[in-house]
């Protein structure tokens, strides 16, 4: 099957009941599995009139205690940003599936492209902190799927799988394991009794028990700045709190979060990092590479965001240099120079999309790199 | 015993939106990795346009992991269009194996020093009721006279891929395929003249 088609398989597997979303190329054949697999399982499929109502409607889903996603490319994510900020703001699992076409604007609608890191770490307006996950096969499209919903339920925000039209339209074959063999990980439920809920009242790890409409306890739900009760607290400490909460649930948590898929990294000279489709072809040129005899190196970035920043700081100190393949003008090459800081220079191989990066470029920037030409 | 064939082998199929290219393609794909336990990536290119715009997939079968899934220098090509011939051919393999629909590409006496088998594959598929089965013709054919996948393999990825309702005319088709590439290997039969623009 192809990447979009085990996205959806992916997030049926995980307990995904309710998708709503407006049809887009590459990401289109995830609405239309959506479509015909969720009503044989009881679930609730909508096409949506737009994006931003896609958005709402998987966070009210949500919150109507059914796990819930919406999938789609550029120019939609661009309309999701303000709900997903809304999600991350009201604390609600969800996940969102982008898969990168080459922009902007309408761009190439059935080309790739890996522009959206940026946006998917900054696109909502305020301070916050995010998990994006990129899959590098169809097989990782099921099982980042699964993990996606897993990180939503668990921390509670919006997950967002950037995948990219090569993924998402190729067909590989997909290994789906038996219900039994696949970890399932549901929210947190409230342990108190109705009279002592606060529905924004973390437990000591930064994240509150979540209680669902109509589970009979009081709640409040709201993208303005909020108490433990949920209600709105319009004043610098109140924001601090929250604030602070968002953004340390996600960090104090890195080490869980963070996946990376580390190859020849004992002895590397030359480290690559990548991700995405990109990451396929790192690899081709890594292999290719070490028959040559040039000690080079990988960092698959499985999960994009948060950023592995120590592992990055710590490779860059033994490291001769790093390079980052992209399929964008350089954005996470920006990430890699600001962790590198400056313990080893830092290249970038890239195009600004439509093609996928060919693995001898960045052979010939290994190569060059292991000469100290950079 | 599964042989582990480590050398990548790269197909490009190449045609027109709406002849089934890419599902001719996905169903190559099946036959290598659900039946013949390979591994195989394909990947698609096509334009905007629902239909009629220039396609292709891009399969590639191999004994070990695939990473880079684009298809360069195709070793076989098949053309379903003039457009996808004269857009492709150059890429081609010397080496490499040309395929066509008889009906529907004019060849260059330049190219014909490949090897080379056409079949009027949507003529074919028109006469067993539909030219939408022209995919599973030319599947049928290139069964025949190439060894990419066990033809069994690929009749059952066939049959994994078409409506329920269709799949005893599909298997029709492509053993209507497959048996007009067996007789022209065996020299049973004359291929029918091509179509040269020269």
């Amino acid at each position: 099957m192809n990447g979009d088609e085990a996205c959806c398989e992916g997030a049926l597997a995980a307990g995904c009941r309710f998708f709503a979303g407006y049809p887009i190329t590459p990401a289109t054949e995830i609405a239309e599995s959506m479509s015909r697999r969720l009503p044989q399982l009881g679930g609730i499929f909508i096409q949506m009139e737009d994006e931003i109502a896609s958005m709402a409607a998987i966070l009210g889903a949500s919150w109507g205690g059914v796990k819930s996603m919406t999938s789609t490319s550029g120019p939609g994510f661009s309309l999701m940003m303000e709900n997903i900020g809304l999600g991350i703001c009201t604390e609600t699992p969800c996940v969102v599936c982008n898969v990168q076409r080459a922009g902007p604007s309408t761009g190439l609608p059935t080309s790739v492209g890996q522009g959206d890191v940026m946006q998917a770490r900054w696109g909502s307006h305020g301070h916050y902190e995010i998990i994006a996950l990129c899959p590098t096969s169809p097989q990782q499209m099921f099982d980042m799927t699964i993990r996606a919903f897993n990180l939503s339920e668990y921390y509670r925000l919006p997950v967002i799988i950037l995948a990219d039209e090569v993924i998402g339209h190729m067909n590989e074959r997909v290994i789906i394991p038996r219900e039994d063999e696949i970890e399932i990980i549901n929210r947190r439920k409230p342990s108190v009794s109705r009279e002592d809920y606060l529905p924004y009242k973390a437990d000591a790890d930064g994240i509150a028990p979540m209680a669902n409409c109509g589970d009979g306890y009081r709640i409040h739900v709201t993208g303005l700045t909020h108490d433990d009760r949920g209600y709105p607290a319009m004043n610098a400490e109140a924001q601090e709190q929250m604030v602070s909460r968002l953004v340390d649930k996600i960090r104090n948590n890195r080490d869980k979060i963070i996946r990376t898929n580390n190859l020849y990294l004992d002895d590397a000279e030359v480290i690559v990092v990548s991700y995405g489709i990109s990451a396929r072809s790192a690899m081709q040129a890594v292999r290719n590479a070490r028959n040559d005899g040039i000690k080079a190196g990988l960092i698959t970035l499985e999960t994009i965001w948060p950023f592995p920043e120590e592992l990055i700081r710590n490779v860059a100190r033994r490291a001769k240099a790093m390079i980052m393949a992209e399929i964008n003008g350089g954005q996470m090459v920006l990430e890699l120079e600001r962790c590198a800081c400056g313990a080893c220079p830092v290249s970038l191989v890239s195009n600004f999309g439509g093609a996928i990066i060919h693995p001898n470029l960045i052979l010939n920037a290994i190569s060059k790199a292991a000469k100290g030409k950079i | 015993m599964v042989m582990t064939e480590k050398r990548e082998r790269h197909v490009l199929i190449t045609g027109f939106g709406g002849q089934g290219i890419v599902m001719a393609g996905d169903i190559l794909g099946k036959a290598a990795t659900l039946y013949d336990h390979k591994h195989a990536t394909m990947t698609q290119n096509y334009g905007p346009e629902a239909r009629g715009g220039a396609c292709s997939s891009q399969v590639i079968i191999s004994g070990e992991e695939i990473l880079f899934p684009c298809v360069e220098e195709p070793e076989i090509l098949i053309c379903m269009s003039q457009e996808a011939y004269m857009k492709n051919v150059k890429s081609l393999r010397p080496e490499g194996t040309l395929i066509w629909d008889t009906d529907l590409v004019h060849t260059r006496k330049a190219d014909m020093h490949h090897k080379t088998f056409h079949i009027p594959a949507t003529r074919f598929a028109e006469q067993l009721g539909t030219k939408m089965m022209a995919n599973i013709v030319m599947l049928g054919f290139l069964s025949a006279v190439e060894h990419l996948v066990h033809a069994e393999a690929l009749k059952k990825a066939v049959l994994d891929s078409v409506p329920a309702a269709t799949k005893d005319n599909n298997i029709h088709a492509f053993n209507t395929g497959r048996e007009y590439g067996t007789s022209i290997i065996k020299g049973l039969v004359k291929p029918e003249p091509g179509k040269h623009q020269d």
